[in-house]
């Protein structure tokens, strides 16, 4: 039985230290107050969000991968990945396309904004399962690069280690567009294999022009002892992960990041599933082989 | 008294039985009559309860009468289920109120006093444990959803009359109850009216034990068994489910999807009706004062939106959004929570505007598995 009979008031700052609170009260629905620490403006329409708690102690506690939901109060609720990585120091940092509403209002909202953060939720890269020796190929478009940062970042340490070599396959809509590119120069400059491709060149693009599948063709990875990391369009992950099937990567060791509607994160609301899978529970990152590969032919599921 | 244990009460002891509850703090609701269908309701009393109607529903439709019967439950299932109870078809999950810049949230309160279910169908206990898998089985539970199953009170009636569109002994679901009951009645009209009760649990056997009963009697079990085999014998329809996961799983581009999508309105009352549906939309609205409101509102697959999408819906299609809500019930549930997520009660057939029928579109893929619409399917 019951024994609520008065207003739960909850400051969410003190609502993890409330102990003497019934856990069963807190919506798995209500997130924590988080503030906009830092903004940076990445390419056109993307921008970075530095986010912490009001206790300071803002928690790093997620995998390479997995996402948040930010809430902008007033406008609404968004799954975005983390972009920065595991364990670093400071404020956990979020890289939005502003593409609908909310992302809209979280890309327009200034250092000092209270935003809502439940999370992190989802399976992630499994690069700290990987055996030393293993190569990873690392398939990006577009804002698809943003939940690989953290990734690459750690890989790029890995293979400082001499763990296993890093080949990073960036795709990106025009020059203008192409996310990170400091970071990109980073890890090129710290022995990664990074190769950038464009939709569409312009002046002083020196690149190629085309998909990234055409890169992968001369990427010099060994596929046999190699993994591989994709996300962007689910169009450009088919043909990616097709692609490293066909030089001889193990399509079980091939993960991309799914993409669904997506409104509670904890397998309660229903509008993330695809086929079998609960995106938010079961993936976002999932095998390609015996999963996606199957999935990604099946129309309007 | 104790669980598994039977016994005998009367119409005055099924009152007593509920003005027990109602002393201890519960809200007894149960099935009532009201605008010419079986919906949910206080039940006060056993006057309260659709005495002498039954039901006839077919495909597209439902229909009450009433006689002089003194049956209580001479009825199958009505559009409403107490999914409705326990999930709410609307709530607001978190208010804000802001002072001095500090943004606060607040939960609203329960309403008080736990539910006790008055005579639910075997299938609708299913249902609820159906939901229990999906709201509370996961790693993150609803906690407002779990709460209020720990507090109810389920008394379960067993079915001596299904309807036209019921297929429960199909997919195992009665008309007898199973477990996870509180308490079950069987009615039994023959010689005298009277109920067959057994104990599920301790509080079953808590409330039982303080209403007038008397032991059963060979004449009750076979009363019962008798009610309980009639009711399989006019189960209205059947479901194949054999090897039925697959081989949906296999078919999902059978020509018979754009059949079905040429007659389905695509609007989502089969969702509604459901006792197993779970989806939800999950809004913030703001008003004028700038206060924010989370709501948390009952979704449905067949709205264009369900699966909307940076640059448009996954589902775009009355077909693909009917293959969606057929194959989740009876075939990728499996995957999800290992097992069906339907129970067979045939709301979805009875209040479906076009008379689709959930068994006769299964059976007609089944009839032609394998079967590929013209110019469809991948090679690459």
């Amino acid at each position: 039985m019951s024994d609520s009979s008065t207003s739960t008031a909850l400051v969410m700052t003190t609502r993890t230290e409330s102990s003497s609170e019934p856990a069963t009260l807190l919506s798995p629905l209500t997130p924590e107050l988080y503030r906009i620490a830092g903004r940076r403006v990445e390419v056109g329409d993307v921008v970075t969000l530095a986010l912490e708690s009001p206790s300071g102690q803002t928690s790093s506690a997620f995998a390479h991968g997995q996402f948040n939901m930010i809430t902008a109060f007033g406008v609404g609720e968004v799954a975005i990945s983390i972009s920065s990585a595991p364990g670093a120091p400071g404020p956990i940092e979020h890289s939005i396309r502003d593409v609908g509403a909310v992302t809209h209002a979280l890309c327009i909202a200034p250092i000092g904004a209270t935003v809502g953060v439940r999370g992190p939720f989802g399976t992630n890269w499994g690069i700290d399962d990987l055996e030393d020796g293993a190569d990873v190929v690392v398939v990006a478009g577009g804002i698809g690069l943003a939940p690989l940062r953290g990734a690459v970042r750690d890989l790029v340490e890995r293979r400082r280690a001499g763990r296993g070599e890093v080949f990073v396959v960036v795709g990106a809509r025009s020059p203008g567009q192409i996310l990170f590119a400091e970071d990109l120069e980073e890890w090129r400059r710290s022995g990664a294999h990074v190769t950038v491709t464009v939709d569409v060149g312009a002046p002083g693009w020196e690149g190629p022009v085309g998909v990234v599948t055409s890169l992968l063709d001369g990427a010099p990875f060994d596929p046999d002892r190699s993994a591989a990391l994709t996300c962007g369009p689910e169009i450009m992950m088919r043909f990616a992960a097709r692609a490293l099937a066909d030089r001889g990567v193990d399509p079980l060791r091939i993960r991309v990041s799914l993409e669904r509607n997506m409104q509670c994160a904890i397998g309660l609301c229903g509008h993330c599933q695809l086929g079998p899978l609960l995106v938010c529970r079961d993936g976002p990152i999932v095998p390609f082989g015996g999963t996606a590969d199957r999935l990604f032919m099946e129309r309007q599921r | 008294m104790d669980v598994g244990d039977e016994a005998v009460i009367d119409r005055g002891g099924l009152d007593a039985l509920i003005a027990g509850l109602r002393s201890t703090g519960f809200r007894t609701m149960g099935p009532v009559a009201r605008n010419g269908a079986i919906v949910l309701g206080e039940v006060a009393w056993s006057g309260d309860l659709p005495l002498g109607w039954r039901d006839h529903q077919e495909p597209g439709r439902y229909r009450l009468e009433q006689n002089q019967s003194p049956e209580l439950f001479r009825w199958a299932v009505g559009p409403a289920s107490w999914k409705s109870e326990f999930f709410s078809p609307e709530e607001v999950v978190w208010r804000t109120s802001t002072s001095d810049g500090q943004v606060t949230l607040t939960e609203p309160d329960e309403p008080a006093g736990p539910i006790a279910i008055i005579g639910a169908r075997p299938c609708e206990l299913t249902a609820l444990e159906v939901l229990d898998r999906v709201l509370r089985g996961g790693d993150v539970p609803d906690n407002r959803y779990a709460a209020r199953r720990d507090d109810a009170f389920v008394l379960v009636a067993e079915c001596g009359t299904p309807a036209g569109t019921c297929f429960c002994t199909s997919m195992g679901t009665g008309p007898s109850a199973g477990t996870g009951y509180d308490l079950a009645l069987t009615e039994l009209v023959e010689s005298e009216h009277r109920f067959y009760a057994q104990v599920g649990s301790a509080a079953g056997a808590e409330v039982l034990a303080q209403v007038s009963h008397r032991p059963v009697t060979t004449d009750d079990r076979s009363a019962r068994q008798a009610v309980l085999a009639r009711a399989e014998a006019q189960m209205g329809r059947s479901l194949d489910t054999e090897g039925l996961p697959g081989l949906l799983a296999r078919n999902l581009e059978h020509p018979r999807w754009e059949e079905v999508a040429e007659r389905c309105l695509s609007c989502g009352n089969c969702t509604l009706v459901c006792p197993t549906c779970f989806c939800s939309d999950i809004k913030d609205v703001s008003d004028i004062s700038g206060a924010v409101e989370r709501q948390r509102r009952w979704a449905s697959c067949f709205d264009l939106e369900h699966s909307y999408l940076h640059g448009g819906p996954v589902r775009p299609t009355t077909a693909s959004r009917y293959r969606q809500w057929l194959t989740h019930k009876l075939s990728t549930w499996w995957d999800q929570f290992g097992e069906s997520g339907c129970v067979g009660c045939g709301r979805c057939i009875a209040w479906c505007p076009v008379s689709i029928d959930l068994t006769e579109e299964a059976a007609a893929i089944r009839a032609t598995d394998g079967a590929v619409a013209a110019g469809e399917g991948r090679t690459s």
